[in-house]
């Protein structure tokens, strides 16, 4: 894998960490040029990038992520930030086709364990957005959102972090099926089309995160 | 102030040595002047209304004509030049110039040979607010202005002048804003009044009375020499009224001459130094150092307001390089530790709660940040930061633009956005409101923002400093803060600020060179 950090620091933390995991990272760089020219050079099996990097230290990371999934669709990218914001997630789920993509607060390289299996479900095509992101959006009231009920929005929010019917069901203590039937009562009420679950799955999130 | 160096021809009258002196002298030279300058004025006016007259039936004429008012400009501006020749100090409680024009410095001021300039309180470009204050006593301690490109009236522009010009400079270049801004002003009116007078009443007077004070006494004068000469030595008529026979009665005449050329000095000097009480009256009012202050007071709060913002961007930035990143590091250690720790053991739990700790810790710095300059400001513009800001408000927020904003100034933004989060702040602190709703708009090269709620009302916008400190923020830029909450509700907050947008990816307005790159779209 690629990874982009101007910070010295976590950029070495983050190295060790994902060795430690047995990942090779076969390019550690500081900014977004550096960044593009080492996904060119090394075809990595998924990226990880920050946000703000040189040389501009807005928002290049992102912009960088966005350039590689329209150049490479299929290239898995989990963007790192110190903090979320609702428009870098649309902007980022945006591009390609919503998969194989995920977005998630720095802090999460705290939580060791679920920020290696949010990677990996990244490396898999699965799409992970910050629970924080979700939390803005809990925050929101608006349509077609608000026509939602609260069990319905607490189960998207947790398909936008990531997770299967069956995790959703665990997390929430209902059966499978029952998570199916609110996925179900979800997709008609964003009135998302009938077509593969999964790609009806990011739209829905897709329509979540624009609010 | 040396008193062997009088500053006006008011005070060299008072002095004995007043007919040795050059005052006399300058004082016809001023008078000489001005009565060309008004005789020159009456022709070139009389020209011009005439002509303006006769185009004005092809309607031509007709700006020609009102462009007469502007004719007091250009005399306006000489006549504060030729206040020079005979008035050393300029506007009240300004320093007395030590020295004559352009020659020796006062020996008693030794510091005064420091001075960059001539030491006129008016022509020194370092200190911008020196036409409306007396200078320090001690020269080398005069004010220190930032940036001497920054003075109000230009660099230069009034190094010989000596009194200052009542005018403010137009706020944009081009002909327009300078003729909205001139026709605007109470001076404009005054010097044209001033050009009329000269040309009508005052030059006719300051030439009979040089005639009478200058000319005639020196005729008389030469009544000797004209006898010798021209009058073949038999008889001569003094001022062609008065037959004079002989050379004693000529050396009368003569002495009579130099004795009403000492009497015409002084009505020279006094007349001189009426005249220039008269013009400066209107043309150099004393308010046109205020005027001056009054424009450099604005910029330097603009320059401070600019400062204060470039200040919490860094603030912002080293945060986010420093402690944010360390922090991040930290957890991640914390983290990894925990891996490494006995499962259930009383480590790990140590090490999962300081693993807690640590990630609350990076929260509150995040929200910190946040408050003090949010990034999405940023990169994505005012839109987002408001539904960011709505977003975060604990009272439902619809936030609705009429169509998409484009990218406005840095400081627009910031100023808008803060306007926006401290008026939702109040909304959920003070109002009692269910909903509060927050609309925005740009066009005609103004961006207007209201912020509204169904709350109980009865905010008052004095009480508290939040809201005063940004409408001094909104004032900085020319924008207008209003608040409008009767009793009973609803309040609305509108703000509107005039800018134009940046141009995509432009070059950013504050000077710090890490956030002066543009931001990339790679």
């Amino acid at each position: 894998m690629v990874l982009a950090e101007d910070g010295v620091l976590l950029r070495d933390g983050l190295t060790a960490l994902l060795t430690r995991f047995g990942h090779e990272v076969v390019a550690a760089v500081g900014d977004a040029p550096a960044l593009l020219a080492a996904v060119a050079v090394h075809t990595p099996d998924v990226v990880v990038t920050d946000v703000r990097m040189p040389p501009g230290f807005q928002d290049e990371g992102l912009h960088a992520a966005v350039r590689l999934r329209s150049e490479r669709p299929g290239l898995p990218v989990l963007v790192l930030s110190q903090y979320v914001q609702r428009a870098y997630a649309a902007e980022l789920l945006d591009s390609g086709d919503g998969t194989g993509v995920g977005y998630l607060l720095k802090d999460r390289v705290g939580q060791v364990e679920e920020f290696v299996a949010a990677l990996h479900e990244v490396a898999a095509g699965g799409t992970v957005v910050d629970p924080e992101v979700v939390r803005q959006l809990l925050r929101r009231r608006r349509d077609p959102l608000a026509r939602l009920t609260p069990r319905e929005r607490e189960v998207l929010a947790l398909v936008a972090e990531g997770r299967s019917n069956g995790a959703i069901a665990r997390a929430l203590v209902v059966s499978e099926a029952a998570v199916g039937k609110h996925m179900g009562s979800i997709l008609t009420k964003l009135d998302l089309p009938p077509a593969d679950d999964t790609h009806r799955r990011v739209l829905a999130v897709l329509a979540y995160l624009r609010g | 102030m040396d008193p062997r160096y009088p500053r006006d021809v008011w005070q060299a009258l008072t002095r004995p040595r007043y007919l040795l002196s050059p005052w006399p002298w300058r004082a016809a030279a001023y008078l000489l002047t001005g009565a060309v300058l008004g005789a020159v004025l009456l022709v070139g006016l009389a020209a011009w209304v005439t002509v303006g007259g006769v185009l004005a039936i092809v309607l031509v004429g007709l700006p020609l004509l009102a462009a007469t008012v502007l004719a007091g400009l250009p005399v306006a501006a000489l006549e504060r030049r030729r206040l020079g020749w005979i008035e050393r100090k300029r506007a009240p409680g300004a320093h007395a110039d030590p020295s004559k024009p352009g020659a020796h410095a006062d020996p008693s001021k030794p510091g005064a040979h420091a001075a960059p300039s001539k030491p006129d309180a008016h022509a020194r470009p370092l200190a911008p607010d020196a036409h409306a204050r007396p200078l320090p006593p001690d020269p080398h301690a005069r004010p220190f202005a930032p940036d001497r490109h920054l003075h109000p009236l230009g660099p230069d522009r009034h190094l010989r002048s000596p009194a200052p010009t009542p005018h403010i400079d137009p706020p944009a270049p081009g002909l327009r804003a300078w003729l909205s801004t001139r026709l605007r002003e109470g001076a404009t009116w005054r010097e044209f009044g001033h050009a009329l007078l000269t040309a009508c009443l005052l030059w006719p007077a300051e030439a009979l009375l040089l005639l009478v004070a200058l000319v005639s006494p020196l005729a008389m004068i030469a009544t000797p020499v004209l006898l010798a000469t021209a009058g073949g030595g038999r008889e001569v008529k003094v001022l062609k009224v008065w037959t004079v026979t002989g050379q004693p009665a000529a050396f009368a005449a003569a002495a009579l001459g130099v004795l009403l050329l000492a009497a015409g000095a002084y009505a020279l000097g006094l007349a001189a130094a009426a005249r220039a009480a008269l013009t400066r009256r209107l043309v150099a009012p004393p308010d046109g150092g205020t005027r001056a202050r009054v424009a450099e007071l604005t910029r330097s709060r603009a320059r401070l307001v600019d400062a204060f913002e470039a200040e919490r961007r860094r603030i912002e930035r080293d945060l986010h390089d420093g402690a944010q990143q360390r922090l991040v590091a930290l957890t991640m250690s914390l983290g990894l530790a925990r891996l490494d720790a006995p499962p259930g053991g009383p480590l790990a739990e140590q090490l999962t709660r300081a693993c807690e700790e640590a990630g609350a810790a990076l929260a509150e710095l995040r929200e910190l940040i946040h408050g003090i300059h949010p990034q999405v400001l940023a990169d994505y513009g005012l839109e987002a930061a408001v539904a960011d800001a709505a977003d975060r408000s604990p009272v439902p927020v619809d936030v609705g633009f009429v169509s998409p904003l484009p990218r406005l100034p840095q400081a627009v933004e910031a100023a808008a956005y803060f306007v926006v989060r401290e008026a939702l702040a109040n909304v959920a602190r003070h109002s009692g409101a269910g909903r509060a709703r927050v609309e925005g708009e740009y066009g005609d090269g103004r961006l207007v923002l209201e912020v509204s709620d169904d709350g109980r009302g009865g905010a008052d916008p004095g009480r508290g400093t939040g809201l005063t400190g940004l409408a001094d923020r909104v004032s900085v830029l020319d924008g207008r803060l209003s608040v409008t909450s009767p009793t009973g509700g609803p309040t609305l907050l509108r703000v509107e600020i005039p800018c134009e947008p940046t141009p995509k990816d432009g070059p950013c307005v504050w000077s710090s060179p890490r956030t002066a790159s543009s931001s990339a779209t790679a």
